[in-house]
């Protein structure tokens, strides 16, 4: 990889201390902070789906454990935020590892019903389990203290989001251009090539498997504690196809893709009110016509278009 | 003692016998040439060896310790590297990446420092791409030292496939018909490629149906024939055997 795939961040972080000077209310800073908070979750899943070339149908399960660990653990227990951050994130990982293996170690659209299956029993545990969860009404959360402070305000969460979206990018380059990130992507492009060199294709599934999952548990947390109460609808199966939706769309295996789909699946619904009762339609409509003409998803055509080399 | 001893060994696919009780063992530092009509097995010989395939039967020792049923990332650890008929090459990776994939075990693969961007392990990265990119003109590919894999022609591939295999710095190389689907000059020029890695120290057991480049190169050869060994020997010993003969020719013998 080139050095100037690190361009992008560099452009991301300018655009990222800029932006909140244009940002006109409260509105749109929510919805810029949800776009960042995504493109985090979609930065994780695409490392799965784009670049290793596996599948997670269930990932918003996951983002549920690490959303319902925030709020049941301080709330029931008394835990520190932070603590129960770390224990949905552990939670969720082993979680993760235990369903992968087995599931790995075959071949075809097992991952993909396996995912599935898993996201709506994780769906259906909270909803049922009212006396924790508050069941399909939901519970709020108690607010994340860090260091003394505690985190309230927009600009703070936004300045917080920032940060990590930056630090995820950088660590996804970083990742992608390393020993285990050609071995990812090789199984990916020939899984017996790869197998053929040393890769223990099982493993390195596994492995980007349990990151991805944890970095959407993590994600799932920081969700709860910034919007300030959480409803199962976080952990559903629509919420997991919107998130592929948004990999699929920004463009798989393009760090820099997550980050458009992400944002362009946030912020189209907002955009689309104004059909009222059609918007689902056109939405619809919209990823049809991507699919149709930039199968590869927006970031990669364009960037074939214009003759760069996009990581 | 023999690099590589193959006993009895057969691999049935349903009823299918692709190989039948197969033996032969090959020394180090020689070429060797698997041989037969389309369909003899040589390829699923080569599954078989490099673990691709289980073996239905049979043994297959490697310096003396059996490696029968190992998965073929063992055997790579245990310097077995090999190339692709069909190739299998990651289209989505550039083709220096590719070639730097094959020297895997011999990196630090370790995720966190990775995502860290630790500086030892950049170094050792950026030490491992001038390999590779010394590698690719070893085999002839300077043009493509900076190209993308799915730009690149056919013939490029194959020796793709083959710098790919040496950045494992393998002991033994099984070769897949490298210069299937090249034009003449190209094949001669794979000719001497295989040579040059044979007189690098590795042991080269190649499949290929060019029977000059077979001559041509190796050291001895095995004749299979309906998954079968009809004959083994040097290349004018089983160019005189009559078994050989019939099953190219059809005779009937």
């Amino acid at each position: 990889m080139k050095k100037s795939v690190f361009y992008g961040l560099y452009i991301l972080i300018a655009i990222l201390i800029v932006l909140p000077f244009f940002i006109p209310n409260a509105f749109y800073m929510d919805l810029v902070i949800r776009m960042a908070i995504n493109a985090v979750i979609v930065l994780g899943l695409n490392l799965l789906i784009g670049f290793a070339g596996q599948i997670s149908l269930g990932h918003a399960g996951f983002l549920g454990i690490g959303a319902y660990a925030s709020a049941v653990l301080p709330t029931h227990f008394g835990w520190h935020p932070l603590l129960a951050m770390g224990a949905g994130a552990a939670v969720t990982g082993l979680l993760a590892a235990l369903v992968a293996r087995p599931i790995f170690k075959l071949k075809g659209h097992y991952l993909a019903m396996a995912t599935l299956g898993l996201g709506i029993i994780i769906n259906i545990t909270i909803r049922n389990e009212g006396t924790w969860t508050g069941g399909p009404d939901g519970m709020p959360v108690p607010s994340l203290g860090l260091f003394g402070f505690d985190l309230t305000s927009d600009k703070h969460w936004y300045w917080v989001v920032a940060l990590l979206l930056s630090i995820s990018v950088w660590a996804s380059l970083n990742l992608i251009d390393s020993p285990f990130g050609r071995a990812l992507r090789a199984l990916h492009g020939s899984e017996v090539a790869s197998q053929v060199v040393g890769v223990d294709i099982v493993r390195y599934k596994v492995a980007i498997f349990v990151l991805s999952a944890v970095f959407a548990s993590l994600m799932g947390s920081v969700t709860a504690h910034y919007v300030g109460f959480v409803t199962p609808n976080l952990a559903d199966f629509f919420h997991s196809i919107e998130l592929v939706t948004m990999v699929v769309i920004g463009g798989m295996a393009s760090v820099y893709g997550s980050i458009v789909g992400a944002v362009l699946l946030t912020a189209l619904p907002q955009a689309l009110a104004t059909f009222e009762g059609w918007e689902t339609v056109a939405f619809g409509a919209i990823l049809m016509l991507c699919m149709i003409f930039m199968p590869k998803g927006l970031v990669p055509t364009l960037a074939a278009k214009f003759g760069k080399g996009e990581q | 003692m023999a690099l590589l001893d193959v006993k009895d060994l057969s691999i049935h696919f349903g009823g299918v016998k692709a190989v039948q009780n197969v033996s032969f063992s090959i020394d180090a530092g020689i070429v060797y040439a698997v041989i037969g009509p389309n369909g003899a097995g040589k390829t699923t010989l080569f599954n078989l060896i490099t673990g691709v395939y289980k073996p239905t039967s049979g043994e297959i020792r490697l310096d003396g310790e059996s490696i029968g049923g190992k998965s073929p990332n063992e055997l790579a650890t245990r310097g077995v590297a090999r190339t692709f008929q069909n190739l299998q090459i990651c289209m989505n990776m550039s083709a220096i990446e590719n070639v730097m994939v094959g020297a895997h075990l011999r990196l630090d693969r370790n995720l966190i420092k990775a995502a860290l961007r630790l500086p030892s392990l950049k170094r050792r990265d950026a030490e491992m791409r001038e390999e590779a990119a010394e590698l690719m003109r070893f085999v002839g590919l300077e043009q493509f030292i900076e190209a993308r894999a799915d730009c690149m022609p056919y013939g490029a591939l194959k020796r793709l496939e083959i710098a790919r295999a040496l950045a494992m710095k393998p002991r033994l190389i099984f070769l897949d018909e490298p210069a299937a689907g090249l034009n003449p000059k190209e094949t001669i020029e794979v000719d001497h490629l295989v040579r040059k890695v044979a007189d690098s120290g590795v042991t080269v057991v190649l499949v290929e149906h060019d029977m000059k480049m077979v001559m041509n190169l190796s050291d001895r050869i095995l004749v299979l024939d309906y998954g079968k060994k009809l004959a083994e020997g040097t290349g004018a010993e089983v160019r005189q055997n009559p078994d050989v003969i019939a099953a190219y020719l059809g005779a009937h013998a």
